[in-house]
């Protein structure tokens, strides 16, 4: 592809933009696994540091290890970046769930203004991306983890590896971008082939090993990146710090023009970061952080709150000071969970305490890493949480958060009563499909992403609220009717309004009426040795038969 | 801004795309099944607040997000975090579940979002609302006998959702036409600039009840480009 026809600005705003938002997508799906609600408050002031204009945090470990995957480089044809989700039980078996795949192929838009249409398209990916990661499967999963299971990420890059996943697996794709250096395409796949889990529901008996062990292979690529749990334990005592991420102490302030498109105006500066003091008091002040602190505080129900005030931290090289309001006197202590009173005990994990070398629990995010500001910075955060409209949470709250560990949303019920049976129905009856071919895989050759068209071009007619899903008289934009993901109607193609009154009044089975039955069973029992006469006579055939078979 | 404008005079909206998608619920799924679709929707419709600065650049707030749990559906979303949003949405949405229920009929009916632009006509002809993307949600209610088939309808219902969330996200991802960004002193013609911390598209809201012999009974007053034709 030829670079002349794309600025020297232009192509370093673009590789910003892509690396920036290859973080931001490794950010929202690790945040979806998490077991929890997500809340960001928007602000109507632009921020420094909010990048494609969505608030999304920055949990640093997760930043530092989609760094170190990446490893300087961007997703290019063939460097993919994935993020692999997968869930590993209490007994230590572990099973791929999902892979969420960042991609790039060759088709070039060479016409797309980069600074402009290139960046508002990322971030409407980006909500694609919030949205689509709350419908796949794993989603549900993720959220009643803590007892039995806990969900866990891994990041790679390179090529994509599927083959985890099992048979039929399906993929959903989120959506693509075109560059001038290429198409970004972001897509999932994710494992549909859960029957072991369901059978684990309606059978009292301990679980059939030999069903489990088909899912759990062996790790084929041993020397892969370690595994980390979406959700943060505070409760190991784990002394990584994660240094600061040099190479982050850019922000994006975003200036549009409504100019005509080539005079756009878009800056990407560096923050102006003075030597940071170590006490929270200053960081409401930097003004770069500012706003991006304020709609961390209101994100109440998150264990990483400290961490999250890391978006920070990640950025300015020390670790972000929060108020616990406690041990104010000494504001270097470090403060561990636990040590403070009323803070719920924590469940043990068996799974967890003997863990392989590939897998890292990894808990800088719980309390031990930060410590206490001075009283002071504690009524800054106060004014700077209520000045905020729509919190999401207290300031109150949110100082208990640190210490309080979060297993996941729905600790209190065991997984075996939790309606494990739901799992069945969107994954059993699915037939499996064959894998697709590499040529038909969508997330090795995307398909052509559609070109910009200026809006006189479709020919639309509105037909108002007339016209039925698909199959109507719209010209350009039919609702496609692909095959939808969690639909069991390759058997039963009707709506469920159709099916419940179809099938709400069926007749009795006939064999469930006893004279009936007991009629037919005599007339077996009656045909029984005229049957075995038959079979004895042909039994050479039958024996010719096995002889095949061996 | 509450000011009402008439439909295009122009005949059937060119250029408009319409998307339809259909669900059978149960009653008192309605109103999360509608938020969770239009939430959807107006995520991807929604922009953080312009400020205009001088040489006509303008730079964009924030949009925070938030997940929302259904409590009668298997299910949950993203939404944009604005209260003031989520009041006008459960507002039109509450106003549609009455409505059906008092309908009497057989519990179909249908809500729509269009996203239009505002046309500045002299005086004394008001301005023209050109809707350029119509979303319409047909909406079937069912009455399930007994909490066996409720359960059942609690899960499938929620699966039917992540398909509409995926087809919904499609549509997005084509990348069609949205208005050009605005001029300041146009912004308020392309989008709504009420909200006091996001700003969607210009958009409104209205349903309507269909009787079992399919035919329309009642429509609220922001009308459909479909009745513009028959005036």
């Amino acid at each position: 592809a030829m670079d002349t026809d794309l600025s020297s600005q232009d192509r370093k705003d673009l590789d910003k933009f892509i690396k920036f938002f290859a973080l931001k997508t490794v950010q929202v799906i690790v945040q979806a696994r998490l077991g929890e609600k997500i809340c960001t408050r928007s602000s109507s002031s632009p921020t420094g540091s909010d990048w494609f204009n969505l608030a999304i945090k920055d949990i640093p470990e997760v930043t530092h290890e989609a760094k170190k995957a990446l490893a300087g480089q961007l997703p290019a044809v063939g460097r993919s970046m994935c993020v692999e989700i997968s869930l590993k039980t209490s007994e230590g078996d572990s099973m791929e769930l999902e892979i969420w795949c960042l991609e790039m192929n060759e088709k070039c838009d060479k016409e797309i203004k980069v600074s402009y249409t290139v960046y508002n398209r990322l971030s409407l990916l980006l909500k694609s991306l919030l949205a689509i990661t709350r419908v796949t499967p794993a989603y549900r999963l993720s959220r009643k983890q803590g007892h039995e299971y806990v969900i866990l990420y891994r990041i790679y890059f390179g090529e994509v590896q599927l083959s985890g996943l099992g048979e039929g697996f399906q993929t959903v794709r989120v959506g693509t971008v075109g560059t001038p250096v290429g198409t970004i395409t972001l897509s999932c796949a994710y494992r549909i082939n859960l029957a072991f889990m369901s059978t684990r529901q309606f059978e009292r008996t301990p679980p059939i090993m030999g069903i489990i062990i088909d899912h759990f292979v062996d790790r084929p690529y041993p020397s892969s990146s370690p595994m980390h749990p979406c959700n943060y334990r505070a409760g190991e005592d784990n002394g990584a710090v994660y240094p600061s991420v040099e190479d982050s102490q850019e922000v994006c302030t975003t200036s549009f023009s409504t100019s005509p498109p080539s005079q756009c105006v878009f800056t990407v500066t560096k923050a102006h970061f003075q030597t940071p003091p170590p006490v929270v008091t200053d960081t409401l002040k930097v003004p770069v952080m500012g706003l991006a602190f304020s709609h961390q505080l209101s994100s109440s129900r998150l264990s990483y709150q400290p961490a999250a005030l890391g978006v920070g931290s990640a950025d300015m090289g020390y670790p972000v000071l929060f108020a616990g309001g406690l041990n104010a006197a000494h504001p270097h202590q470090l403060i561990g969970p636990g040590k403070e009173g009323g803070v719920p005990p924590v469940p043990s994990q068996p799974a967890h305490g003997t863990q392989a070398d590939q897998e890292r629990m990894c808990t800088p995010l719980d309390g031990v890493h930060y410590s206490a500001a001075t009283p002071s910075s504690s009524e800054d955060t106060e004014t700077v949480s209520n000045s905020s409209e729509g919190k999401c949470g207290s300031p109150h709250d949110l100082l208990e958060t640190i210490f309080i560990r979060k297993v996941g949303a729905f600790v209190n019920k065991p997984i075996n009563q939790v309606t494990m049976a739901n799992l069945d129905i969107p994954f059993a009856m699915f037939a499996p499909k064959n894998v697709e071919l590499e040529d038909n895989d969508p997330m090795v050759n995307p398909p052509a992403s559609p070109e910009t068209e200026s809006p006189l071009q479709g020919s639309l007619h509105s037909e108002g609220s007339s016209g039925s899903s698909t199959g109507n008289t719209h010209d350009d934009f039919v609702m496609v009717d692909f095959k939808p993901a969690f639909s069991k109607d390759d058997i039963l193609p009707m709506d469920l309004g159709t099916f419940y009154r179809e099938f709400q009044n069926p007749p009795q089975l006939s064999s469930l009426s006893i004279d009936i039955g007991a009629q037919s069973m005599a007339e077996d029992l009656d045909s029984l040795p005229e049957k075995l006469a038959v079979h004895e006579k042909n039994v050479k055939e039958f024996d010719a038969f096995v002889e095949t078979l061996q | 801004s509450s000011r009402c404008c008439a439909p295009s005079s122009a005949g059937p909206a060119m250029n408009c795309r319409a998307e339809v998608l259909e669900v059978s619920v149960e009653g008192r799924q309605v109103e999360e099944a509608m938020l969770a679709v239009l939430h959807t929707v107006l995520l991807h419709r929604s922009t953080g607040k312009f400020h205009y600065k001088k040489e006509g650049t303008y730079s964009i707030g924030t949009v925070g997000t938030q997940d929302v749990d259904c409590d009668f559906i298997d299910f949950a979303y993203v939404r944009v975090s604005s209260e003031e949003l989520d009041r006008a949405l459960r507002k039109a949405v509450g106003e549609f579940k009455d409505a059906l229920r008092s309908s009497g009929s057989d519990g179909m009916g249908q809500i729509s979002l269009e996203f239009y632009q505002k046309k500045k006509s002299r005086w004394p002809f008001s301005d023209e609302c050109i809707p350029w993307e119509l979303w319409t949600i047909k909406v079937n209610v069912v009455n399930l006998a007994n909490e066996q088939e409720r359960q059942i309808c609690r899960e499938k219902v929620g699966e039917k959702l992540c398909e509409k969330i995926i087809n919904i996200v499609e549509v997005m991802n084509r990348h069609e036409y949205l208005p050009k960004m605005p001029t300041q002193s146009e912004v308020d013609n392309v989008f709504d600039t009420s909200l006091k911390d996001v700003q969607p598209y210009l958009y409104k809201i209205s349903y309507q009840i269909t009787d079992s012999l399919g035919t329309s009974v009642t429509t609220t007053m922001r009308r459909l480009i479909k009745d513009t034709l028959a005036l």
